[in-house]
């Protein structure tokens, strides 16, 4: 569904490439997680995806094609994408903010028909926010605002979702809601793609990861394989110890200096 | 029609009648009516030829005025935008007033000149905003604008300081706006010319809701973010260069009206446009009859009742907005 074959990205005036050589796949019913340190090119590894920016090398494409060949609402109709911040200047009820995803399932002076109608409340049902349709958006909690943002994206009636740091800012219970709901999309075929920094909760939900690292990918496969005490600690240049929970998974605390890992985590001895 | 759209035409109704009514010789609606059927009745002339087409004028004007401030606050994603905020006030200021040192023959020339000049403006801001790259920025494009027409009022000034006091007072009075020469003629080129601006302004209405969320999640939501912008920008500008010429710089309708339809009704644009396009029209008709009645036989200028009536109107609504 998502594609990057070997994606290069440059941005004028820098030094070094802000993404090199990353090639990632996403499938129809896969969850994949992005994770790396700041500035290690997540964001701008799907504003390419996305056709915002132009590689300078390599390809995005989207179901086969190339991502730039897409007509914006052609994409919207295939896309929706959850950015990373949303400033409201203007706020709208949580329902009409959710019919803005049928802008591109909508002629410039149509109306929202029942198809339309039907189509929000489906997202607003599915995201759990229903019962806040006539709420103005600038009255919500953090979570409730990222649950209709989500949303939103579903009423573009997409085949493909992006996230980007998605339950930033998040307390716990609403950034599980959150994954929770990613999850459940992509279990229910739609490819799910998520930068995160919740390594743990990225290494329970997705299907795989990709590590990136100056601009460059350090590991991509199943949590397990990418969350490694050693890669890890030289990305991120932080001493952490590994731990298996009980679905296998890899859970990763990072470690004060000097300090020891408990029993129960491994130790390679890997440090910065 | 949707309620609020429907009360809206029916106050802009009702004012079109106070505007017909008022005047140096007051007429009631019986005298009107009978005005505007009778080619004979003594009321007709003063009815047919001058406040029906002056009416007329404020109304469309007015409109313009409200949907162009409404276009742009959300172009710039800012509710203090209005439709002098881009330069355009400056230019066409400084196209008048130079028309107007200079002494003009014609009637016209003041007019032309005007548009001519906020046109100039448009074009220099415009020029300015795309000059770093391809992409329309709307904070520089902010920016430009008020760094033009700070520079046109700076040569305004200069050229009125220079000029005879006459020309001076004349000067002023044009800034200040009026419809007092208001005519079918006037009126029919407006008309023929705003319509295109307006058209696409409607147009544009669903795309301005996702302008107005920030570019990177218009984008995302399918909207051709830089076209958008382009269209929006070129038509309100113009269609505000045409109103400037036609009757001077009238604030506060394009600043006032937005932000009130938008809290009394709906911020989404296919209901914005329109309302703020009859609230708008209804506002400077009602403001234009003031303005010739109410210190009778002086005519104010309506820029200035705008003002007086605007300003108020627009510190409640803060008040409510920070309440």
């Amino acid at each position: 569904m998502l594609a990057a074959r070997d994606l290069t990205v440059r941005y004028a005036g820098a030094e070094r490439p802000a993404l090199d050589g990353v090639s990632l796949k996403v499938d129809p019913g896969e969850m994949v997680a992005v994770a790396g340190p700041n500035g290690s090119g997540k964001t701008t590894l799907l504003r390419a995806l996305l056709g915002l920016v132009a590689p300078a090398h390599g390809e995005a494409a989207v179901d086969g094609r190339p991502v730039g060949d897409w007509r914006r609402d052609e994409l919207a109709r295939a896309v929706g994408v959850v950015t990373q911040r949303e400033e409201t200047v203007f706020p709208l009820r949580v329902g009409e903010a959710v019919m803005l995803g049928r802008y591109a399932r909508l002629g410039p002076l149509a109306a929202p028909g029942p198809e339309d109608r039907a189509a929000v409340a489906d997202a607003l049902r599915r995201c759990n926010v229903a019962g806040l349709e006539a709420r103005r958006v600038d009255e919500l909690s953090g979570g409730e605002w990222q649950r209709v943002r989500v949303a939103r994206a579903l009423a573009q009636a997409p085949r493909a979702l992006v996230l980007d740091e998605p339950t930033a800012s998040l307390d716990i219970r609403h950034e599980m809601e959150l994954f929770e709901l990613i999850r459940s999309l992509a279990s229910g075929g739609l490819a799910a793609l998520v930068v995160t920094h919740q390594l743990n909760l990225a290494s329970r939900f997705a299907d795989r990861m990709l590590l990136l690292h100056e601009g460059r990918p350090v590991a991509l496969g199943r949590p397990a394989e990418v969350l490694t005490q050693d890669a890890l600690t030289r990305v991120f240049r932080w001493p952490v110890a590994i731990a298996a929970w009980s679905d296998g998974s890899p859970q990763v605390v990072p470690l004060r200096p000097g300090e020891a890992p408990a029993p129960g985590f491994s130790d390679t001895g890997a440090r910065p | 029609m949707p309620r609020p759209l429907l009360l809206l035409l029916l106050a802009a109704a009702g004012a079109m009648v106070l505007g017909v009514g008022i005047g140096s010789v007051p007429l009631a609606p019986a005298e009107v009516w009978r005005g505007l059927r009778d080619a004979g009745d003594p009321a007709g002339m003063i009815v047919r030829d001058l406040r029906v087409p002056r009416v007329l004028l404020a109304f469309l004007v007015g409109g313009g005025l409200g949907i162009c401030g409404a276009a742009l606050q959300a172009l710039v994603r800012n509710p203090l935008a209005d439709p002098y905020l881009l330069g355009l006030s400056g230019g066409a200021g400084l196209g008048a007033v130079l028309a107007i040192a200079a002494r003009p023959a014609s009637a016209w020339a003041v007019p032309a000149s005007a548009f001519a000049g906020a046109v100039g403006a448009v074009a220099l801001v415009y020029r300015l905003s795309v000059v770093s790259g391809r992409r329309l920025d709307p904070r520089v494009l902010l920016l430009s604008g008020v760094v033009v027409g700070a520079f046109a009022a700076a040569v305004m000034s200069a050229v009125i300081v220079l000029s005879d006091a006459p020309q001076l007072r004349n000067a002023f009075l044009w800034l200040l706006g009026g419809f007092s020469a208001a005519s079918w003629r006037t009126l029919a080129v407006f008309a023929a010319y705003a319509i295109v601006p307006i058209g696409f302004l409607f147009y544009s209405a669903r795309s301005l809701d996702l302008l107005a969320l920030g570019d990177e999640t218009a984008f995302h939501l399918g909207a051709d973010v830089e076209r958008t912008r382009r269209l929006v920008y070129l038509s309100a500008s113009l269609l505000t260069a045409a109103s400037v010429a036609t009757c001077g710089i009238i604030g506060f309708v394009g600043l006032v009206v937005p932000h009130a339809v938008r809290r009394g009704w709906s911020p989404l644009h296919r209901a914005l446009l329109p309302g703020a396009f009859v609230a708008g029209g209804a506002f400077l008709v009602l403001a234009d009859t003031l303005a010739r009645s109410v210190l009778r036989p002086v005519e104010l200028p309506v820029g200035v009742v705008t003002a007086l009536v605007g300003v108020p109107l627009f510190a409640v609504l803060l008040r409510r907005t920070v309440a």
